[in-house]
């Protein structure tokens, strides 16, 4: 039988009364809210940035690595003993069923002239395939091919970083670079990739056919020497099932008994990442769990000037008592007075959450993303502050003698 | 509940008001002060009484206890049948709510509230719709004279009206107890010679039973009985013949 408007109007003219009392005490509740929104939006921004870099490197890849990740119970750096081939790549490639592409590399830092300006880079040789395997389109020109790779021609695929830093505004394609002296005709330029998960950029990197880069600008010791490959898997389930294949094949490729072990390392660059992913998630909810320390903070808030509240009406409470209000009248009156507060400051909240968001995003110039779940979770809630913060101030209420409470002055 | 409290046994020698052996007893500690001694009283529909005393000697307390405001520490309340004392919180809530109107001396309404709402609150915590809520707290205005004041506050209004907009809200629910504590306490003579022909006017031609506590022999000469008291004991209780 309670009257829920004529409550709730009760409640907004006893908010209205007290502008500023409400209002300060709804600023609690907005920053509470805004940050729970500003900080998930900041944590799922990173997250989809990383799932992004997922992308930018390639998807579903491993990597093998020349060298055992422990020898002897010595731990080894990978990639330090040269144990793979030229044609361990190639035969992964065509007896390992769960990979699509191998791509073979050997690389090294080089410094790279074009007429007068130079520039030190990454150079590695590899084969077509890494276009694949890395997921990399050309902005303009053409890869190189099967042929060049063949007979070991001098040509080239630059980045963009490369472009800016060699040729400015000139068109690369058709010109001509040294590398370390010797002439490379840029055939192609790869599209800008942008960071690499661990911070490098990506696009300051030239590609050159593996064989040229054997013979003529990292020559090895060891012929066909490469120094390690890029394997993509054909999906994202096959991946686990690529590092068995692959494993047992160069086992039984370098020849080695049960009792050894290997002598290279199968990385699964996709797992590290999502490992990474995940990582970022937990930071996103230690973020809003922070953020959500300062909602609880408007919510004592709210309780407290609900509190004051409940002392300067005694009399009007007395008086409604001896009118016949029951003890669930009084109660509501309240808490929908504290809902109020917090829901008001909770949807102001979610307005300001937004706009800082935007805000943030702009500065960090990574994208943020506002989740409608984030929203619906601060409002929800800012919801619950209320009740929960409320209802202590309105059962005190509830609990007061009508004679004392007329006698209140 | 409901039924219990609205629609009570019907004898025919039921009184409206029958306290027996009602006594009230504040203890602080090891101190007690006795503000009502054992008392019994009976009151019938359409009486009108004063009650007189010094200050102290328990006229407040009997009316709160009798206003079901107030328990008492010994004795048994019936309300036209029904036993108070075993009644809940919410229970005497709504006795209050549907039987008793309150008038006091410092008029106790809520300021920053137009006369009219202020009037509503009792239909409020019945569940009246809000139209019919305004319809009968209109008539209550009307009837005790202030027609186009409804939206007037407490502090735009003079302390006659005032108490009128609180005998407004005692009637609105048509309650057939009016409990008055000093109701003319803080107005003039002339003013309160108003207030008491109003109360007469609703006691003869409403049949509202009044009861009013009062210093002032000028106010209680508007009664019919008075009753006497003196440290928390009735001294006397009479009949006023020439009424
Ligand atoms: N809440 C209380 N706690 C303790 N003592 C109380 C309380 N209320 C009343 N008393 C005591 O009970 C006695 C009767 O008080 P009551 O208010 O009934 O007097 P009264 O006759 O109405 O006086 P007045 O004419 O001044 O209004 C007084 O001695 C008072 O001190
Ligand atoms: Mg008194």
């Amino acid at each position: 039988m309670i009257n829920i408007p004529s409550t709730f109007r009760i409640s907004l003219r006893a908010l209205r009364v007290n502008k500023m009392r409400s209002g300060l005490t709804m600023l609690g509740m907005i920053i509470g809210v805004g940050a729970v929104i500003a900080m998930l939006a900041v944590g799922t921004g990173a997250r989809q940035k990383i799932s992004e870099q997922i992308a930018s490197i390639g998807s579903n890849l491993l990597m093998v690595l020349s060298g055992a990740s422990t020898s002897g119970g010595i731990r080894m750096g990978a990639g330090t003993q040269p144990t793979l081939t030229l044609s361990d790549a190639e035969a992964v490639e065509k007896e390992c069923p769960s990979v699509q592409a191998v791509a073979p590399i050997l690389g090294g830092t080089a410094q790279v002239v074009y007429g007068n300006q130079n520039w030190s880079t990454g150079v590695t040789g590899t084969s077509p395939n890494v276009l694949i395997v890395r997921d990399w389109k050309l902005s303009s020109g053409r890869p190189f091919s099967d042929d060049d790779v063949k007979s070991a021609t001098k040509v080239c695929l630059i980045g963009q970083t490369i472009v800016d830093n060699l040729f400015g505004s000139i068109d690369p394609v058709g010109q001509v670079i040294r590398i370390k002296k010797i002439p490379f005709t840029v055939v192609g330029v790869l599209e800008a990739k942008g960071q690499s998960p661990n911070g490098q950029d990506q696009d300051d990197t030239i590609f050159v056919p593996i064989t040229t880069a054997q013979k003529k600008l990292f020559g090895t010791a060891f012929p066909g020497m490469i120094r390690l490959m890029s394997v993509k898997a054909r999906s994202a389930e096959d991946l686990v099932k690529a590092e068995k294949e692959i494993t047992e094949l160069l086992r039984q490729r370098h020849r080695l008994s049960t009792k050894q072990e290997n002598d290279f390392t199968v990385r699964n660059l996709t797992q590290m990442l999502q490992t990474a992913e995940q990582s970022t998630k937990v930071m996103t909810i230690l973020l809003g769990a922070i953020a959500s320390v300062s909602l609880v903070v408007g919510g004592i808030g709210i309780m407290n000037i609900m509190l004051v509240s409940v002392t300067e009406r005694t009399r009007e409470i007395g008086i409604r008592m001896a009118v016949g209000a029951k003890t669930w009248d009084i109660r509501l009156q309240f808490i929908i007075e504290a809902l109020t507060l917090s829901m008001i400051g909770g949807v102001i909240g979610i307005i300001c959450g937004i706009t800082v968001s935007r805000v943030l995003s702009n500065l960090a110039g990574w994208s943020i993303v506002v989740s409608p779940f984030s929203v619906f979770l601060s409002f929800g809630f800012s919801g619950l502050v209320g009740i929960f913060f409320g209802f202590y101030p309105a059962y005190k209420a509830s609990l007061l003698d009508p004679i004392e409470a007329l006698r209140y002055e | 509940m409901k039924s219990r409290l609205l629609q009570p046994p019907r004898c025919s020698d039921m009184s409206l008001v029958e306290a027996q052996g009602i006594s009230k007893t504040y203890t602080f500690g090891e101190v007690e002060v006795r503000a009502l001694c054992p008392t019994t009283l009976t009151i019938e529909e359409g009486e009108f009484i004063a009650v007189m005393g010094p200050s102290g000697s328990g006229k407040s307390t009997l009316m709160n206890i009798l206003g079901c405001l107030d328990k008492p520490t010994t004795g048994k309340y019936l309300l036209s049948g029904v036993d108070v004392g075993g009644l809940s919180r919410d229970e005497r809530a709504e006795i209050r709510n549907r039987k008793i109107g309150f008038v006091f001396q410092g008029f106790n309404l809520l300021s920053r509230t137009a006369a009219i709402e202020n009037v509503e609150l009792p239909l409020l915590y019945n569940g009246v719709p809000a139209e019919e809520r305004r319809q009968k707290a209109m008539a209550a205005l009307k009837k005790v004279g202030l027609e186009g004041r409804e939206h007037h506050h407490p502090n735009q209004l003079s302390g006659g009206q005032q108490q009128r907009v609180a005998i407004a809200r005692a009637l609105v629910n048509n309650a057939p107890l009016i409990f008055a504590d000093e109701p003319t306490g803080n107005l003039d003579t002339k003013t309160s010679a108003e207030i008491m022909d109003l109360f007469v006017q609703l006691n003869t031609e409403a049949s509202i039973t009044v009861m009013l506590v009062t210093h002032e022999p000028d106010i209680a000469a508007y009664s019919r009985r008075i009753i006497r008291f003196l440290d928390g004991c009735i001294v006397s209780d009479e009949a006023r013949s020439n009424a």
